[in-house]
């Protein structure tokens, strides 16, 4: 029997699902989003504001491919779904009926009710159209504050730099992303951050932002009484998860889309995957809502094959993540926490002079590595996972780091000596 | 752009297209005659002068322009060639008739700018590298090392737009001059002379000319992408190493082979890119110059039967492509700006694979036949059709697909459209990378973002995306291994690697979690 299968978003997560599905199954599928007509890669966003690459660029699929793999892509937005009658009422006022259904709509940019904060020249850095109201603005744009030190919000700012704005960036922690990062990488990325130049202020929040009688933005006052003259405010305090069209739906939600370990929702053939989706039980150590590309793929992988009848529970395996910070890429493998647990030790080496840190975390009782993170150093994803999964100890990583090394050839080994 | 322009770079681009517009001005300075000396200085014997003096008229002719030249010098050498044919004597015929213009009118170039060549050099070459140098410097200083392509596509010149095509416009008429018709640009290849007199010992042609600036762009280019890529020992080392071999081996040791009047040979280029290789008069010339020219031929051959599927074998072509060719090294140097144009769409992707091979397959043919044709007596059935083979070969691919549009189209279609599309080097070497290689580029696990960077890119216009974001590795024909895909991942994904046979290719694995890996 020939299903139709409807996915609400055409991001990572969704358009996962989608070629995964297809190359299992004959099911109709129907891809619904109301940001772009194609999917695109949403990390590349910061490269079209800095030049590297136009915006077709950054689509990972020619658009003959979605024809010719059979996937319908529908630019609409989504205004409710109706579960008793398995249908989905969007914008355009058509109605979709599905027989299965895939909820993967994202997040959106949190705002926290601030005094000014719908004024224009406002926004978060997530969608196609921040990337578009932004490239409007910039002519304007001499100084810009960004609030909120985290992945996007570091992302700004390096997008903010490479057209010559001033930047000021407002971190509410002691130290940038440090409710991620151990305090001496936290540190390293601190001392990156102002050498570009960045205003950098830790310890404080955004209190108001204060406009003209035109509706622009004039100035940031934060929450140590300071003002900050500016044309742009970027708001990157995290994001929370898209699912306000979901309401009084039926689909039980809570901060996002409650799922159970094969991605189901309470009502029978509805999914939710990718970072609208929250873990009734999470797998091992990780958080019910997971905002990251690689868990968004992850999910619809996962989710596809249940929906193939070959039915998968989530099981991502090792947590691992990555990210730039200016010129110095950054990776994790398995569990670095900010601050050790208990029954943790660690060893940390880093090389100022060229921005390189290496940090092992492991068990007390029997060394056995637990957490890597990686600062300037490209490391080998497969042999890491295998050393984490299969309990290698610290003390055979150190010995072995050659078969970890990813970096290009005839690069020199990490210079890990300077403590 | 991530800084604002430095003063240096400023007063670089400043002093750069001064000089540029010297180098061009200069064309429309020069002063010409028709003498005795002029016209003997071409080339041509006494027979042949005796004809065409007579119908020139009266020479001496001074102060002419390079117009004038022409009008008078070819219609005199069409009544030559047909009153030596009436004669019987078409040994005598002058069949490159563009080239003989050329000739007759470099010897006769005179006037203020001829006396002065030296001067114009200097003026034009000097603050022309200066000027460059000056350019790229700064960001020694005011940059960060690290990937910056900031801005490369708000730039008129890199993302395609109207300065562009204009540069692509010029490089073509440049080429077709320097191809077809060099009386052209007779002064900027009479520039070089006095660089030609003091090694040669004798004017510059064409190809002396086009050499030396080739080699200056290679070196000026390649030292603005070391800084450009300075963080990448990669990236260094294998532009030291073309930088060597088009200043050595491609420009000096012909150079000296001349002096020492030895056949003339360039130790790094391979059949079938050099595609004259066996022709007979290069094979006679090996053959009359005793241990050396032996060598040579044995070089020549070992380097197509031995060196290119051992080293390929080995590390992949990009030994070749992007490590010692001199056209890989134009188009990694001074065509790097250029590199994201090239086109990354599923039907670039067959033409490519259709014109590669087309080449490949012709230049075979042609050189099968030719050899052929050595073994069998004269006036054979094949000599008229292989001359006729070598003519078409010579000017389609030789001078169109190579000089006119492989590289006057870098700007409009990325660095690498001879390399790409054409070079049936390439195709042999592509071969056996894809079939016979320890060469791949490894994918990271699950690391990719999808983002893009490493497809645009591209020199080569492999969707090297599709592949990482899948797992696989990258494994494909035209990969030249330049490593930029590498470079700009800001996810550390890619690596070049030669390793083993085995699990060198992988087919569509699932990335979905260590735990339920399935495939």
């Amino acid at each position: 029997m020939i299903r139709q299968i409807v996915i609400i978003g055409n991001g990572i997560s969704g358009i996962t699902a989608a070629r995964h599905i297809r190359k299992n199954s004959d099911d109709k599928i129907t891809v619904i989003s109301s940001e772009t007509e194609h999917f695109f890669s949403r990390t590349a966003l910061m490269y079209i504001y800095m030049g590297h690459m136009k915006y077709e660029h950054t689509k990972p699929y020619e658009d003959w491919f979605w024809k010719k793999n059979r996937i319908d892509l529908v630019f609409d937005h989504v205004e409710s779904v109706d579960i008793n009658n398995r249908k989905i009422l969007t914008g355009s006022s058509a109605a979709i009926e599905y027989d299965v259904l895939i909820i993967a709509t994202g997040s959106k940019p949190n705002k926290f009710g601030w005094p000014g904060q719908d004024l224009n020249g406002v926004h978060g850095m997530y969608s196609r159209n921040d990337l578009d109201m932004l490239e409007r603005n910039s002519p304007r744009i001499n100084n810009a504050v960004v609030v909120g030190g985290g992945l996007i919000g570091i992302e700004l700012v390096e997008m903010l730099l490479s057209r010559n704005i001033g930047v000021t960036f407002l971190v509410r922690e002691k130290s940038f992303w440090s409710k991620i990062l151990p305090a001496e990488e936290s540190e390293m990325i601190n001392r990156i951050i102002r050498s570009h130049h960045v205003n950098l202020k830790l310890k404080t929040e955004l209190k108001e932002i204060l406009g003209d009688e035109e509706g622009y933005i004039k100035s940031v006052i934060d929450s140590a009484g300071e003002e900050f003259t500016c044309q742009f405010v970027g708001l990157t305090v995290g994001v929370s998860p898209n699912i306000s069209f979901l309401l009084n739906s039926g689909i039980e939600t809570d901060r996002g889309v409650l799922v159970d370990e094969y991605l189901e929702t309470n009502v029978k053939d509805v999914y939710a995957i990718g970072d609208c989706a929250q873990h009734r039980t999470p797998p091992d150590g990780r958080k019910p809502v997971e905002q990251v590309w690689y868990t968004g793929r992850i999910m619809g992988e996962t989710v596809a094959q249940t929906i193939t009848r070959n039915r998968l529970p989530y099981k991502p395996g090792i947590w691992f993540n990555s990210a730039k910070f200016f010129d110095t890429e950054y990776q994790t493998y398995g569990w670095v926490f900010p601050t050790l647990k208990d029954n943790e030790d660690t060893w940390y080496r880093e090389n100022i002079k060229k921005n390189q840190a290496l940090r092992l975390v492991f068990l007390k009782e029997n060394q056995q590595l637990t957490g890597v993170n990686a600062l300037g150093i490209r490391l080998r994803h497969d042999v890491l996972d295998k050393w984490i999964t299969e309990g290698y100890t610290a003390d055979y990583m150190l010995e072995h780091l050659s078969e970890a090394l990813f970096d290009p050839e005839f690069f020199l080994k990490p210079d890990l000596s300077t403590l | 752009m991530s800084t604002r322009a430095n003063n240096t770079t400023i007063a670089g681009w400043i002093i750069f297209l001064s000089a540029f517009f010297l180098f061009n001005i200069t064309l429309f300075i020069g002063k010409y005659e028709i003498t005795a000396t002029s016209l003997r200085s071409s080339g041509l014997n006494d027979e042949q002068l005796e004809i065409l003096t007579t119908e020139l008229g009266t020479i001496p002719v001074q102060n002419l322009s390079k117009y004038e030249i022409v009008r008078r010098v070819s219609p005199a050498l069409t009544v030559m060639n047909d009153k030596l044919k009436q004669d019987g004597r078409t040994n005598l015929v002058i069949y490159n008739m563009p080239e003989m213009v050329f000739q007759i009118a470099k010897g006769g170039l005179t006037g203020f700018y001829a006396k002065n060549r030296a001067l114009f050099f200097i003026l034009v070459f000097l603050p022309g590298i200066l000027g460059a140098l000056m350019i790229y410097m700064p960001k020694l200083k005011h940059e960060k090392p690290g990937i910056k392509n900031n801005g490369i596509y708000f730039n008129p010149l890199t993302a395609r737009k109207w300065l562009g095509y204009s540069l692509s416009a010029y490089l073509v008429l440049f080429y077709v001059f320097l191809y077809f018709l060099p009386v052209h640009i007779t002064e900027m290849i009479a520039i070089t002379d006095p660089v030609s007199e003091s090694i040669l010992g004798s004017p510059a042609g064409k190809w002396f000319m086009y050499g030396l600036l080739y080699t200056i762009f290679i070196l000026v280019m390649g030292i603005r992408f070391i800084i450009r890529y300075r963080h990448n020992r990669y990236q260094i080392l294998r532009t030291i190493s073309v930088i060597f071999f088009q200043t050595v081996i491609a420009f000096s040791i012909p150079q000296i082979l001349t002096i020492l009047q030895k056949p003339y040979m360039d130790f790094k280029n391979i059949w079938p890119l050099d595609y004259s290789f066996f022709f007979s008069y290069r094979i006679n010339e090996y053959l009359s110059a005793g241990t050396l020219g032996y060598f040579m031929l044995f070089w020549g051959i070992a380097l197509i039967i031995i060196a290119v599927p051992l080293f390929t074998w080995l590390y992949g072509k990009r030994w070749y492509c992007s490590w010692v060719c001199g056209c890989g090294g134009l188009a990694e140097t001074a065509g790097d700006p250029f590199r994201q144009l090239s086109d990354k769409s599923l039907k670039a992707w067959k033409f490519e694979r259709i014109a590669i091979y087309s080449v490949l397959v012709f230049a075979s043919v042609m050189t099968l036949l030719t050899i052929v044709s050595m073994f069998l007596p004269d006036n054979n059935i094949f000599g008229a059709p292989v001359n006729v083979l070598h003519g078409i070969y010579g000017f389609l691919v030789g001078s169109v697909l190579a000089g006119v549009i492989g590289t006057g189209f870098y700007p409009v279609m990325g660095n690498r459209v001879w390399c790409r599309f054409f070079c049936p080097l390439a195709g042999y070497l592509g071969i056996i990378q894809r079939f016979k290689s320890r060469f791949r580029i490894t994918t990271n696990g699950g690391q990719c973002i999808s983002c893009g960077n490493c497809s645009t890119y591209c020199e080569m216009g492999i969707d090297v995306r599709s592949y990482a974001q899948n797992g696989q590795n990258i494994v494909r024909a035209s990969c030249v291994g330049c490593g930029i895909c590498a470079a700009v991942c800001p996810r550390g994904v890619l690596k070049l690697e030669n390793g083993p046979v085995k699990g060198r290719i992988k087919e569509n694995p699932v990335l979905t979690g260590n735990l339920n890996n399935i495939s």
